[in-house]
C-alpha cells in the first residue's frame, strides 16, 4: 500500500486539477442546468477522453493506458472539486472493469476502445428500487432458445440518459434477494423494447429510468457466465464505491475550502466569524474527519492496484466514511454561510444537492457500514 | 505489497532477524501483561526477569531509540532501517522493551535543544532505561493555559533556586528526574519561561500521589521547596523555554497517537464485538443480535481503521519529506475520541458484567475494562485537552484568527 503518489500519478493529478478548474468549473454545471440540460455534453466528454482519462483502467491493447486506480482516483477527485458531470465512473470504471475482467475477446475489442476514446458511454443498470441493493435484481432474463428475453425495469441509472450501451443485470435463476442467479447483458440503448426515461435530478447530473419490455439479446451479449454475475459485480462495485469516494473527497475539499475562506472574510459583531470558537471547533473536527477519510480513500485506491486481499473491506470503509463526511460538510457549508448559503446563486446548494446523490450511489453510509461489519464478522 | 528492497536493507533485515531470533527471550514474544510493563529507572523491579534481559540487550544496541545518534547511545539507524527493525519486531510479536517519557518526550526535545554535554549526560541513560523521567508542566493555576505557570526559579549565582508546585505529574513518585517548566521572568508571559531538569532526590522535592477515578494513583502533586539546581541543568537559553515546551508537547501528542494511551487496554480484555456477542447474543447469521449496538460498534471499528491508516499515511508522507503540519494535534484529538468510544462500547456491551469494581463475582478482564473506561476519560485531558487540540487545529492548521 502506498500513500505517496509517484511522479506520474502526481502529474496526472495536476493535469486533472487544472483541467477541472479551467474547463469544467462549477459554472459549467450551472450553465448546463440553466440551459435545461442534465449532465455533461459530448464535447466535454471528448476533452476528458483526449486527456486519456477514460482509458486509465483499460489495457493498452484496447486503447487504454492501464494507469490504474490510484490515477483514476486523482482524476475523479479533481472532477469532484468542481462538481463536474462526467460518465467516468460508469463508463471508465464500472463498464471498463466489468468488460475488461469478464468480457469475451469480441466484447473487449468492440467496446473497450470506444469507451477509452469517449466515443460511447456505457452504463451499468443494476438497481430496481430506491436503494442500492445488488442482490434485489428481479428483472427477468428468460432463455428463448437462441438467447434471452429481458423484462423488467431499472431505476435511477446514473448516466442512463446519455448511455449508448447498457450493462443490464437480470435474473437468469432464483429470485430477488439471491446473490446467485444474476447475469449481465450488453444492450444497446436503441434496442427494441428498451425505453429510456431521462430524469431531471436534484444535482443536475441527470440519470434515467429504464423499462425493458421483451428486449431480446443474443448469447454473445452475455458478459461472463450466466447466473454468476455476482463474481464480477463484487469487484466491480467495490471499484465503483472507491471511485465514488474519491469523487466525494474532491467535493468535500472544495466545499470545505470555500467555507474556510468565508470564515476568514465574513465579519459580524466586529469580528471575523472564524474567530468564534463554536465555529472553529466544528471546522477543526471536519478537517480531522477529512484527513482520516483521505487516508481511507488513498488506501482503497492503492489496494485495487496492488490486488490486495482486503479490497472489499477498504471499499466499504472508504465509501461509508466519505458519504458520512460529505453529508456533514455539505450541511455545514450551507449553515456557516448563513443566508447567502440558501441562495441559488451561491455554490453551497450545488454541493449539498450533489452530496446526497454521491451518498446514495453504489451504497450509502449505512449499507457500507453494515457490509464492513459483516466482513469483519460481527 | 510489491516493492524491491535495496540490497543494503535486505542485508540489514537478515542481520536484524538473526539478532532478534537470538536475543529476544521467548517470554518477550507473548502479549504484554499490564504488570510486566517496564518503565525503567532506579525503582524498576522487573517482575518478569526476561524483561530485564530484553531491555539490557536492546538498550545496548541503542534499539530502544533506533534513529537517535549512535554518539549518544542511540541506534544510529536510518529511517528505512528503523522501519525494517520495527517490522521485524512486529513479526515476532516482540514486546516493547521500554515505556518511557524519556524516549517519547524528553529525549527528542533534548536532542533538538540541548547542548553536547547535556546529551552525553542524559541520552544514553534514557536509551538504556536507567533513568526514569517525569514531566513537570501543569500547575494548579496553569493547565490549558500552561504559559501562566508560576513555579519560581531564581538565579543564585552558582545555582538555580526553585520554589512552587506542580500537579498531575504522572509517576512523579516513581521517577528519578524531572523536566520542568519554571518562571524566570515575571514581567513577561511566554518569554519568561525556562526549561530545567533536575534530580527528584534533590532536597526540597516532594511528590504526593493523587488517586484517580479508576482507583490507581499514577500521578502526583509535586512540591518544590528551596530546591537547588546546578547551573548547567538549564536546557536551551534562559527565558526561551516555551519553544522547547511546545515542541515537546508535539512529541508527546505524536507518541500518544502512535502508541495509544498508557494504562488502558491491555491483556485480558476482549473487543466490544466479542462482549456483545457473548452477553447479548447473535442472530441467525451469527451477527450481534442488537442491530443498533452493532452499528455503533462498526462505526467505531471503522474509525479505528481510518485512524490507523492516517497514522500510516502521515508516517509515510513524513518519510517522503512531505511533512503534514501539525498532524500531532489531529491525531491526538482522534486518538482520544477513539479510545474513549472503544471503552464506552466495552462497558455497554458488557452490561452489568462491566459494572464490577473488585473482588469475586466479576471476570478479571471485564473489571480491567471498567477501570480502563474510567482511565480513558483522561485521554481528552492529558497532553493538552481535546478543546485545546481543536483550537490548535483551527488556528495553526486552518489559519483561523484569534477572537479579539
Ligand atoms: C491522566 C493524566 C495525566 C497527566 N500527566 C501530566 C504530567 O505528567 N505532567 C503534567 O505536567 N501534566 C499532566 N497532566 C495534566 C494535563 O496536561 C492538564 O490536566 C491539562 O492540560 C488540562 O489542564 P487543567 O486540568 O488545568 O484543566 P483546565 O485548563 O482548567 O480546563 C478545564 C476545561 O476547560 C477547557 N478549556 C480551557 N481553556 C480552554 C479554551 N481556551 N478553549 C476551550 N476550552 C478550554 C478545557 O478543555 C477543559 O475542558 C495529566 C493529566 C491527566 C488527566
Amino acid at each position: 500500500m502506498s500513500f505517496v503518489l509517484s511522479e506520474d500519478q502526481q502529474m496526472l493529478r495536476d493535469t486533472a486539477l487544472s483541467f477541472a478548474a479551467d474547463t469544467l468549473p462549477v459554472a459549467y454545471l450551472r450553465g448546463q442546468r440553466d440551459a435545461g440540460r442534465q449532465g455533461a455534453d459530448a464535447a466535454s466528454r471528448e476533452q476528458l477522453a483526449e486527456l486519456g482519462f477514460y482509458g486509465v483502467l483499460i489495457a493498452e491493447e484496447f486503447g487504454g493506458s492501464e494507469f490504474g486506480m490510484v490515477g483514476m482516483g486523482q482524476i475523479l477527485e479533481a472532477l469532484g472539486r468542481t462538481l463536474a458531470p462526467s460518465a467516468l465512473i460508469q463508463s471508465g470504471v464500472i463498464a471498463a472493469s466489468a468488460i475488461g475482467m469478464a468480457g469475451s475477446e469480441a466484447q473487449k475489442s468492440e467496446y473497450l476502445p470506444k469507451i477509452a476514446s469517449g466515443e460511447i458511454v456505457a452504463a451499468l443498470a443494476l438497481d430496481e428500487g430506491a436503494h442500492f441493493a445488488p442482490a434485489q435484481v428481479a428483472t427477468e432474463a428468460e432463455s428463448n432458445g437462441q438467447g434471452y428475453t429481458l423484462t423488467g425495469g431499472k431505476r435511477y441509472v446514473p448516466n442512463g440518459h446519455e448511455a449508448d450501451v447498457f450493462i443490464i443485470a437480470a435474473r437468469t435463476f432464483g429470485e430477488a434477494g439471491d446473490a446467485h442467479g444474476i447475469s449481465l447483458f450488453l444492450v444497446p440503448a436503441d434496442a427494441g423494447g428498451l425505453s429510456v426515461q431521462a430524469l431531471n435530478t436534484v444535482d443536475s447530473h441527470g440519470a434515467a429510468h429504464l423499462s425493458l419490455d421483451g428486449v431480446t439479446v443474443g448469447p454473445d451479449q452475455l458478459v461472463g457466465d450466466a447466473d454468476k454475475a455476482s463474481d464480477i459485480l463484487v469487484p466491480v462495485l467495490d471499484r465503483a464505491a472507491i471511485a465514488q469516494a474519491a469523487e466525494i473527497l474532491g467535493s468535500v475539499q472544495a466545499a470545505f475550502d470555500m467555507t474556510l475562506e468565508y470564515l476568514q472574510t465574513r465579519k459580524q459583531f466586529g469580528q471575523l466569524i472564524g474567530s468564534f470558537q463554536g465555529l472553529q471547533h466544528r471546522a477543526a473536527k471536519m478537517f480531522t474527519d477529512l484527513e482520516m477519510t483521505r487516508s481511507c480513500v488513498a488506501a482503497a485506491l492503492s489496494a485495487v492496484d496492488d490486488g490486495a486481499g482486503n479490497i472489499s473491506e477498504l471499499a466499504s470503509l472508504a465509501k461509508a466514511k466519505a458519504s458520512e463526511l460529505v453529508h456533514l460538510v455539505s450541511n455545514e457549508t450551507v449553515q456557516m454561510h448563513g443566508g447567502i448559503g440558501m441562495t441559488d446563486e451561491h455554490d453551497s446548494g450545488l454541493y449539498m444537492k450533489r452530496a446526497r446523490v454521491q451518498e446514495a450511489l453504489w451504497g450509502g453510509t449505512s449499507y457500507h457500514r453494515d457490509r464492513y461489519g459483516r466482513l469483519g464478522g460481527y | 505489497m510489491a516493492f524491491d528492497e535495496p540490497a543494503e536493507l535486505e542485508a540489514f533485515r537478515a542481520e536484524t532477524r538473526a539478532w532478534l531470533e537470538e536475543n529476544c527471550p521467548p517470554a518477550m514474544r507473548t502479549p504484554m501483561k499490564d504488570d510486566e510493563i517496564v518503565w525503567g529507572g532506579k525503582r524498576e523491579t522487573f517482575k518478569n526477569p526476561d524483561a530485564k534481559i530484553w531491555l539490557e540487550r536492546m538498550g545496548e544496541k541503542g534499539w530502544t531509540a533506533p534513529v537517535w545518534p549512535a554518539e549518544y547511545g542511540g541506534g544510529g539507524l536510518s529511517k528505512a532501517e528503523a522501519r525494517v527493525l520495527e517490522q521485524e519486531l512486529r513479526r515476532i510479536k516482540a514486546r516493547p522493551p521500554l515505556f518511557s517519557f524519556g524516549l517519547w518526550m524528553f529525549g527528542p526535545a533534548l536532542l533538538e535543544f540541548g547542548n553536547h554535554e547535556q546529551k552525553l549526560r542524559f541520552i544514553p541513560d534514557i536509551v538504556k532505561g536507567k533513568t526514569r523521567w517525569c514531566q513537570g508542566y501543569s500547575e494548579p493555576g496553569a493547565g490549558s493555559d500552561l504559559a501562566g505557570l508560576m513555579t519560581k526559579c531564581e538565579d543564585k549565582g552558582d545555582h538555580w533556586l526553585i520554589n512552587g508546585q506542580k500537579v498531575w505529574t504522572s509517576y512523579a513518585d516513581q521517577a528519578d528526574w524531572i523536566f520542568c517548566l519554571v518562571r524566570t521572568d515575571r514581567e513577561k508571559k511566554h518569554e519568561g519561561i525556562s526549561f530545567l531538569v533536575f534530580d527528584m532526590e534533590s532536597e526540597g522535592v516532594e511528590a504526593r500521589p493523587i488517586k484517580l477515578i479508576s482507583g490507581s494513583s499514577p500521578f502526583c502533586e509535586t512540591f518544590f521547596n528551596d530546591v537547588k539546581v546546578p547551573k548547567d541543568q538549564l536546557v536551551g537559553e534562559l527565558n526561551k523555554g516555551w519553544t522547547i515546551a511546545k515542541r515537546l508537547l508535539q512529541f508527546e501528542r505524536s507518541s500518544i497517537s502512535a502508541g495509544g494511551f498508557g494504562g488502558t487496554g491491555g491483556s485480558g480484555i476482549l473487543g466490544p464485538e466479542d462482549y456483545a456477542k457473548q452477553h447479548i447474543g447473535v442472530d441467525g447469521e451469527g451477527r450481534i443480535a442488537d442491530g443498533d449496538l452493532r452499528g455503533r460498534i462498526t462505526d467505531h471499528k471503522m474509525y479505528a481503521k481510518a485512524f490507523a491508516l492516517t497514522v500510516a499515511r502521515s508516517q509515510e508522507q513524513s518519510k517522503a519529506g512531505q511533512e503534514v503540519g501539525h498532524t500531532a494535534s489531529i491525531l491526538k484529538y482522534a486518538a482520544a475520541k477513539m479510545n474513549q468510544d472503544r471503552h464506552e462500547l466495552l462497558i455497554e456491551a458488557l452490561g452489568t458484567e462491566g459494572l464490577g469494581w473488585e473482588g469475586e463475582g466479576f471476570d478479571e478482564g471485564a473489571m480491567k475494562a471498567t477501570r480502563g473506561w474510567l482511565r480513558s476519560k483522561g485521554n481528552s485531558i492529558e497532553g493538552g485537552t481535546s478543546e485545546i487540540n481543536l483550537n490548535v487545529i483551527a488556528k495553526r492548521v486552518l489559519g483561523l484568527k484569534e477572537h479579539q
